[in-house]
């Protein structure tokens, strides 16, 4: 692995040249809340102050680049007996992500075992990934991350370059020859022991930041014992199967798919857009059957999903400890709290 | 110096580490042609299905028990399990009823439709392993439809089965399908035991639940009749849990006994998540999984 670091003044330099030349998008302030306090989402980069890399969380993850919620699978030229199926990708520049979260390269990782890495592998996604430069840079953990929990607080890989903010300068880890390239436009040098000593110093104080945390041992076991378990009606009661967990979610990936006519009647489409196992109609098959028609049953769904059906095949869990989830739901159903209440065999209030 | 990036085109073999191949299979339709358009009953209709190209027809391949997407462009695509005989290659015969959008549209079709087949997907029945043992096949309502494929299999290698039987139930006499091949089934020494649920004035068979032809069928064998017999069961979701109860009941080796279970899959692998039982996808590991695994799955039938 190569280090370099670069005084401060040198990453503007360097989002600049980025800009002029590629298609960028970072985490920009979109607004304030009622309180005042700054809303961020990913968005693209016009200009160097646009980006906010002290950001705290966005509320929709970066998901939408790769997975985005209405995509095109294929289109149709029809003729009156026959037809010609068309197929894009959706890859129409390069994309540069500046400013992802540690959770949130996680997540694509997590995404490219089920979508690149297995049986079938999805080519739209992956033609998006091999098309997006991604450079990460470090977080002040919120009260609602619980990222250390699942293990997903450092990156390890799935990016190109890596900053952290060591308050004088930036620390640059350097996973790929594009990116060392783009390194070379701007002044960087070696980096010497006090900066060593400067970056543990910050990952350790970051690391006792972390306020919530959820106790994942032996958790597929426990899911499969408390199958029955009375908390899941709970949950299922206050859930309102809205599906904005999974929209907000960084590693949802289920999708419906729709076709349509158009008005002229010379070409059709078949349209994959994103779902979310929370609404009600998720598992209905032909005929009206409904496999899982309670909300407590789809909710729980989600759950074992996540944290026992990947664990089982990837060895890992499909949750990266974002909370964006519980922060965005209606109902405050957070994933710490149901996790615990299945541990604890009750919801504690 | 470089500072801008170049667009990568996966489709080039050098340009990603999946093969080309594998990525172009995603979303290739075979074009197939509607040969012919059999109405079964009043809500079921057999579509004989032809791959076009010579080179795929002969290339299309299948084992009893694995299901295809069928897609008509702008109107919609869904699953279905493959009818006919897995000796036929680059042809298949779906048994489709008229239920929603889709198939409300295929019911108007003609002859000469032009299709697009994806597929074959899924697990099938393995049925090599069943040589040598008595088979039980097991169907409710159009749970037909997915055991015939077995079916013909049976009979094109009727010397290497022993006792076969058919268990079919339907909820009236009219809904039965495939009427028109059960003498065909049984001069080939297939015993077929079929059971209706409400009578009409011509039917002269047995009445009542499935699980009352099984039972007497698998009453008073010797032991070694259960341990040799393989079971293969499809239906709607409520008989499944009577007859493999039933068959439990009668000591069938949960490995012997196989189930089909319907999903809706909108994708057929393992990306769409909409057919998982638990957290198994039923389009990769399945659709036909034995009992030992159904048991192990939740919420399965």
């Amino acid at each position: 692995m190569i280090f370099r670091v670069f005084e401060k003044e040198e990453l503007k330099k360097l989002v600049e040249l980025l800009i002029a030349h590629n298609r960028v998008v970072g985490p920009v302030e979109a607004g304030k809340d009622s309180s005042g306090i700054p809303i961020y989402a990913f968005g693209e980069i016009f200009e160097f102050k646009d980006l906010r890399l002290n950001y705290t969380t966005t509320k929709l993850s970066a998901k939408k680049y790769f997975l985005p919620f209405k995509e095109e699978l294929a289109t149709f030229r029809m003729d009156t007996m026959n037809w010609q199926k068309e197929i894009n990708y959706n890859v129409k520049s390069p994309l540069i992500l500046f400013g992802l979260h540690p959770c949130d390269i996680n997540a694509l990782n997590k995404l490219d075992k089920v979508l690149i890495h297995s049986d079938y592998p999805m080519p739209y996604y992956l033609a998006k990934r091999k098309n997006t430069f991604i450079v990460g840079v470090n977080c002040e953990p919120q009260p609602s991350c619980f990222c250390r929990s699942m293990g997903t607080d450092t990156a390890m890989h799935g990016f190109d370059l890596f900053i952290t903010d060591l308050g004088n300068r930036y620390f640059a880890e350097i996973h790929t020859d594009t990116a060392y390239n783009f390194l070379k436009h701007i002044k960087t040098t070696e980096p010497c022991e006090d900066d060593h000593v400067r970056y543990m110093k910050i990952v350790s104080e970051r690391n006792k930041k972390f306020v919530t945390y959820v106790d994942t041992t032996d958790l597929m076991k426990i899911l499969d014992m408390e199958f029955q378990s009375e908390v899941w009606k709970h949950w299922g009661d206050r859930c309102l199967a809205c599906g904005t967990c999974s929209s907000v979610c960084p590693t949802c990936y289920c999708y419906g798919v729709e076709e349509s006519v158009d008005i002229d009647l010379k070409r059709a489409r078949k349209l994959k857009m994103l779902y979310s196992c929370n609404l009600i109609d998720f598992a209905e098959v032909a005929g009206g059957h409904n496999f899982r028609p309670e909300r407590s049953t789809r909710l729980k769904y989600r759950y074992y999903h996540k944290h026992r059906g990947f664990v089982e095949a990837f060895e890992e869990s499909l949750c990266v400890g974002c909370g964006r989830c519980g922060e965005a739901c209606l109902a405050e159903i957070r994933v710490p709290d149901v996790i615990n209440s299945v541990r604890s065999n009750g919801v504690r209030v | 110096m470089i500072s801008q990036l170049k667009l990568i085109d996966i489709t080039k073999s050098s340009m990603a580490e999946k093969r080309v191949g594998d990525l172009s299979r995603f979303e290739y339709s075979y074009k197939a042609e509607i040969m012919s358009v059999y109405r079964l009953t009043e809500k079921e209709t057999l579509y004989r299905i032809q791959i076009i190209d010579p080179e795929e027809r002969r290339r299309f391949s299948f084992t009893p028990g694995q299901f295809v997407m069928l897609e008509l462009p702008g109107i919609d695509e869904a699953p279905f399990s493959i009818s006919s005989s897995p000796s036929i290659r680059g042809e298949i015969e779906l048994c489709i009823r008229r239920v929603g959008n889709l198939t409300n549209f295929l019911a108007r079709v003609k002859r000469g439709t032009i299709v697009g087949i994806r597929g074959p997907f899924g697990k099938g029945f393995p049925m090599e392993e069943m040589h040598g043992q008595n088979i039980l096949l097991v169907a409710g309502g159009l749970g037909l439809a997915p055991l015939r494929s077995p079916i013909f299999y049976v009979i094109e290698n009727r010397s290497r089965f022993e006792e076969v039987n058919i268990v079919y139930g339907t909820k009236s006499p009219d809904q039965l399908l495939f009427t028109y091949q059960y003498e065909m089934w049984q001069k080939d020494d297939i015993n077929l035991n079929i059971i209706v649920e409400k009578p009409d004035k011509k039917w002269k068979g047995p009445v009542g639940l499935i699980t009352d032809s099984l039972r007497e069928i698998l009453s008073g064998r010797d032991k070694e009749f259960y341990q040799n017999t393989y079971a293969i069961v499809c239906g709607p979701p409520v008989m499944f849990k009577f007859v493999c109860n039933m068959l439990n009941e009668f000591h069938i080796p949960m490995q012997k006994m196989f189930v089909s279970l319907e999903r809706r899959m909108h994708c057929g692998m393992g990306k769409c998540c909409r057919c998982n039982v638990g957290s198994t996808y039923t389009c990769l590991k399945g659709p036909v999984f034995d009992y030992w695994t159904v048991m192990n799955l939740k919420e399965a039938i």
